[in-house]
């Protein structure tokens, strides 16, 4: 169900690597994760050329019922904002790990990533939370 | 340890997602809250409101006693008929709302809110003791059926025509054939229901009270039948669309129906409790009133959140969310006499973002 081409973090957000020479990556929240929220219906999200840090508020995504917290799994600059969530945030309940990504991040030092959880991990880590 | 109603196992099955209400684990969705507003707003949607309280009240004093108790006139409510008003504490504050049917000269069913049913049981029981009890034991009786009976509500457009492929009432013609805010007895495949044409969501619609044995066979004939499961999290957005109080939210007992802009639901005269600070209210006025309010976009003010004029304070938000029927985010709060009219900006404190609102008339959402 997880995709094991990324990481994962305990606050459910997943980092992908898009282009390794670059540094960049593809953040974006867990399935898990979108069906906790239920039915999203709006985003928080940062800008293009602000900085985030590993496990810093990002933004914020509402659900019918909820408000939560945005975390980045990395520190960096962002890059691209998936601009389709402002009318269609469902794209992440729909698709959350390839056309509901979130934003794109040019990461100081590749090497964070490996403080993430693997695919298998986090797996494990939310069948612990139930 | 929270109370299950017997439809519990069939949420499980049916992928309901289950959470603690009023005491109750109850679920707050199955396919999804804007899926199951959708159903309710254009076909039909069952709930399990089996949490709510069935509280049968009988006797030769049980219209004088009701009359005592609530804000709406139970003596002169004719059998057959159901009734939307307040139970009040002296101060006018609301112990709880309620709609109550009247079943007999001598006999009513009134129904409480879920997490609210111990402090009307202890409420009516207290002043049963203090003015009820020279007319001889049994004057008034007071029987709590909500564990032995189930409460299904069946709501939407489509809700009539989904009833009476199922449903007659017991002189033969269709279920549908109960009027608005009333009640009939029928045979729901040749189970007794208590049909009472009244609802939580501002649709057509009616629930159904009937033997907790029979609650799963009459769920999944209404499920089979084309009713979407929906939770609490829908019933909550209905609700709010078409401005409804929730108990805890808009109303408590330390808030009165006139601040609520319940006056309608309040007789002026009658020997009620709470009626003297009421009668003063409705003369005076009061600090701060209900109001509804717009916000563009989808962001949702939720309950406490700050709303402001000119940067300052001037009342709080009460219950808030995303319409999907209005596709805007609308809300309900408090606010100083003064900030009321229809139309005047103000904004909601969202998390340090001071986002515009527009006062907006009450409900958001009619039913045409």
């Amino acid at each position: 169900m997880n995709p094991e081409d990324r990481k994962y973090t305990q606050e459910h957000e997943w980092a992908k690597v898009e282009d390794a020479a670059a540094r960049l990556v593809a953040v974006g929240i867990t399935h898990y994760a979108q069906d906790e929220l239920g039915d999203i219906v709006y985003f928080d999200l940062p800008q293009v050329g602000d900085k985030v840090a590993y496990m810093e508020k990002m933004g914020e995504v509402e659900s019918v019922k909820a408000v939560s917290d945005l975390f980045s799994p990395v520190t960096g600059q962002v890059s691209a904002v998936n601009d389709a969530l402002i009318d269609h945030p469902e794209l992440v309940n729909d698709d959350p790990f390839e056309a509901g990504w979130i934003v794109r991040v040019v990461l100081e030092d590749l090497a964070e990533l490996d403080n993430l959880m693997s695919a298998a991990d986090y797996e494990a880590y939310i069948q612990g939370t139930h | 340890m929270n109370l299950q109603t017997t439809l519990y196992q069939t949420h499980l099955d049916s992928g309901g997602r289950i959470v603690p209400f009023g005491g109750w684990d109850m679920p707050v969705q199955y396919s999804g809250i804007l899926n199951e507003v959708k159903a309710v707003r254009t076909g039909a949607g069952i709930f399990d409101v089996s949490h709510m309280g069935r509280l049968y009240i009988s006797g030769p004093q049980a219209a004088a006693f009701l009359d005592r108790m609530l804000t709406g006139a139970a003596s002169t409510l004719r059998v057959g008929r159901a009734r939307y008003c307040m139970i009040c504490n002296e101060s006018g504050g609301v112990i709880d709302d309620t709609i109550f049917y009247r079943l007999a000269a001598d006999r009513y069913l009134l129904v409480p809110n879920a997490g609210n049913r111990p402090a009307v049981l202890a409420w009516f029981r207290q002043w049963l003791d203090a003015e009820f009890s020279g007319g001889g034991a049994g004057s008034v009786s007071l029987d709590d059926r909500t564990v032995e009976t189930a409460l299904i509500a069946l709501q939407g457009p489509n809700s009539p025509a989904v009833l009476d492929t199922l449903c007659t009432l017991d002189d033969g013609e269709p279920a549908s054939a109960t009027r608005p805010f009333s009640w009939r007895n029928g045979l729901f495949q040749s189970r007794e229901v208590f049909i009472g044409r009244t609802g939580y969501t501002g649709e057509d619609g009616f629930e159904l009270a009937l033997d907790a044995a029979d609650a799963v066979p009459v769920w999944q004939a209404l499920v089979d039948a084309g009713a979407l499961p929906c939770g609490l999290g829908a019933r909550d957005v209905l609700r709010l669309e078409a401005a409804l109080p929730l108990h805890g939210h808009e109303i408590d007992p330390d808030t009165s129906p006139i601040e609520a802009g319940l006056e309608r639901f309040v007789r002026a005269e009658g020997d009620y409790l709470g009626q003297p600070a009421l009668q003063r209210q409705r003369e005076q006025g009061t600090a701060r009133k209900l109001v509804g309010l717009k916000l563009p976009g989808r962001s949702a003010p939720r309950a406490g959140y700050p709303i402001l004029s000119g940067g300052q304070e001037v009342g709080r938000i009460t219950s808030g969310s995303y319409s999907p029927t209005l596709d805007t985010s609308i809300a309900m709060g408090y606010v100083l006499a003064g900030y009321t009219d229809p139309g005047l900006t103000l904004a909601v404190d969202i998390r340090g973002r001071a986002t515009p609102a527009e006062v907006a008339p009450l409900p958001f959402y009619t039913r045409s």
